[in-house]
């Protein structure tokens, strides 16, 4: 089908309006420079925090969010629209606002934070701890709606058909419910991934910028900027890359793959 | 050893309340509108819905009570062929019918062998490596049965498994599954909404009408005594078996039967009272069947009368009761039977 005229315009805008900032930057980079930049101590130290904690923040997403997923899309229970919107607040939350609210939750005098400091000596805020808390906060809903959709598109019958050849409810989840929502769960994790390596403000407040600990790439670039500006352009240009390897990588292998049962 | 089931069961606007029950080697079909509730007893069976109120006995263990007993599907001596085959996209063709034995801890080697055993049995063991989506939808039920199978139940449940096919092919596939059902020693429990398949593969028979039984027994039973207008247009069909060749099905009694369409072989041909039009003079018209017979027997069920009629081709015929009047007839009387090719339902045998 071919589009009209306008929309094609519409789009062209939309293409360019997302190409002209990652252009800006190439045009200010400081080649010459780039390599002493990025091989400074600092940067790789924040480069390695950044991937270290979105990592466990993608696993931890994961170990709790299928679940969620799960029970979102498979239980009805009163109030189940309250958790679900509960559940996806932070994404539409101001980060900071979600830092500050982890903060008084979560810090030394917060409402749990005293006594895991108290009783099990455990200090989130200001760790590296504390940055993938954060870091979840943020990401895991991308991973929650994303699955939950994909639970819902299921054939349920699919499983009733694995548990009549003597499939476990866990052996079914494993072994059908699983591998069908494959496409979805590993774009969810991309997306949430992507999410926590770009966090920011829930990450500076509640976990402070101490690079080293808590001062990852997105903390590096914004501070750098203050200080000197080449540094900030060569650290940002690592990060947009990073990511936009990993999502072109991934989009052909998993996102176009859709999820059908048979017929 | 047999399967019971007494099932009772609220599910939105079904209320179920029936009795089945299977004997060792038989084949039990469940017949009924959409709607009925037959699915419903199926899964009741199965597992995959729990009962409100009765049991399900299997040989003489009880898997559900409606109140303590409740065996979860995957511990019960079942196999199931859905409707849609609903087999697994992901897996390759030899993994969907190992899945049961894996997912009863048989070690991976031996149940690719008991697998590929299961395949070559129905044929398709070429399609081993094959994707389901591969498969055309005879070929997807025979590798549904084979999964079923394959675990060995003591119960084979079949709901509806061939309304997912065209009509082009249901007929070869309906024989297909008759043989490979014929193969299978235990008790087996099918669901449809069409009296051909009933007739085709059933022992007995069990109509389920609102949920609630409405008549059961062997097919000859219900077929010559239908007890109610319902049970009569599901099954009460005039079924006449002979050898087709060109179009036109001879009978071991001699008369010859024009059928549409023309498959070759054995055949038993359906029949329905209604479509047969009841003269007193031979008539002229583009039915391509007509045959001479005597009225043996009338039977008046509202609006309607049955028309058992003898002759070189022993029929019934429904007609209406304005029409009985006009025609007069009584037993005894000779008319002529006509029926129209295309009116005819042919299965090979």
């Amino acid at each position: 089908m071919r589009l009209p005229i306008p929309a094609l315009a519409f789009a062209a805008v939309a293409v360019a309006f997302f190409a002209l900032p990652l252009v800006g930057l190439l045009w200010r980079a400081p080649w010459s420079g780039a390599w002493s930049y990025l091989t400074a101590d600092g940067a790789l130290t924040a480069l390695r925090l950044s991937l270290v904690c979105s990592l466990w923040a993608t696993a931890l997403s994961i170990v709790f969010g299928v679940p969620l997923a799960w029970a979102l899309a498979r239980t009805s229970f009163p109030g189940r629209g309250a958790v679900r919107a509960l559940c996806t607040l932070s994404m539409v939350l101001p980060p900071v606002v979600g830092g500050v609210a982890l903060f008084f939750a979560l810090g030394r005098r917060g409402l749990i934070g005293q006594y895991l400091d108290r009783w099990f000596d455990v200090q989130l805020p200001f760790t590296t701890a504390g940055v993938v808390v954060a870091q979840t906060f943020v990401a895991m809903p991308f991973l929650v709606i994303t699955v939950e959709a994909a639970l819902r598109q299921l054939d349920l019958r699919v499983e009733d058909a694995a548990r009549t050849l003597g499939a476990s409810r866990w052996y079914t989840f494993r072994r059908v419910t699983l591998p069908a929502i494959r496409p979805a769960l590993v774009a969810g994790a991309v997306l949430s991934w992507a999410r926590a390596l770009g966090e920011f403000g829930a990450t500076i407040t509640f976990a402070g910028n101490f690079p080293g600990t808590t001062q990852t790439m997105p903390l590096a670039v914004y501070l750098s900027l203050e200080t000197n500006p080449e540094e900030a352009i060569v650290l940002a240009l690592v990060l947009i890359a990073i990511s936009f390897a990993v999502l072109v990588g991934l989009r052909d292998r998993w996102f176009g793959t859709r999820t059908t049962v048979a017929a | 050893m047999s399967l019971r089931a007494v099932v009772a069961l609220q599910l939105g606007t079904l209320d179920l309340d029936v009795e089945v029950e299977v004997r060792p080697g038989e084949l039990v079909a469940v017949l009924g509108p959409n709607g009925a509730g037959k699915s419903t007893l199926l899964r009741a069976v199965a597992g995959l819905q729990p009962l409100d109120r009765g049991v399900v006995e299997i040989d003489g263990r009880v898997v559900d009570d409606g109140d303590e007993v409740f065996v979860e599907p995957e511990h019960r001596p079942i196999g199931v062929v859905f409707q849609q085959y609903l087999l697994f996209e992901h897996m390759s063709v030899l993994e969907n019918v190992a899945f049961g034995l894996r997912a009863r801890g048989v070690r991976a080697a031996e149940a690719r062998t008991r697998a590929h055993d299961w395949l070559a049995r129905v044929g398709l063991d070429e399609y081993a490596g094959s994707r389901p989506r591969a498969l055309s939808g005879g070929q997807a039920q025979r590798v549904a049965l084979a999964r079923a199978l394959a675990t060995d139940p003591r119960v084979l449940l079949l709901d509806e498994p061939l309304a997912a096919l065209d009509v082009g092919t249901r007929a070869a596939v309906r024989r297909d599954l008759r043989q490979h059902l014929a193969s299978f020693e235990g008790m087996r429990l099918l669901v449809t909404h069409d009296p051909v398949d009933a007739h085709a593969l059933a022992d007995r028979v069990v109509i389920v009408e609102d949920g609630r039984v409405v008549q059961a027994g062997t097919l000859a039973e219900v077929t010559a005594r239908p007890r109610s207008r319902y049970v009569a247009d599901l099954v009460g069909v005039n079924l006449v078996r002979g050898a087709v060749t060109d179009g036109v099905l001879r009978t071991a009694a001699g008369a010859h039967v024009v059928i549409a369409d023309a498959p070759a072989g054995d055949c038993v041909a359906v029949i329905r009272p209604h479509s047969v039009l009841l003269t007193r003079e031979a008539p002229a018209s583009s039915a391509r069947n007509v045959w001479p017979g005597v009225v043996v027997d009338l039977d008046r069920r509202g609006d309607r009368v049955r028309v058992d009629l003898d002759g070189p081709l022993p029929l019934t015929a429904e007609i209406t009761v304005a029409a009985l009047d006009e025609l007069d007839l009584r037993p005894g009387d000779a008319v002529h039977a006509a029926v129209k090719a295309t009116d005819i339902e042919v299965a090979p045998t």
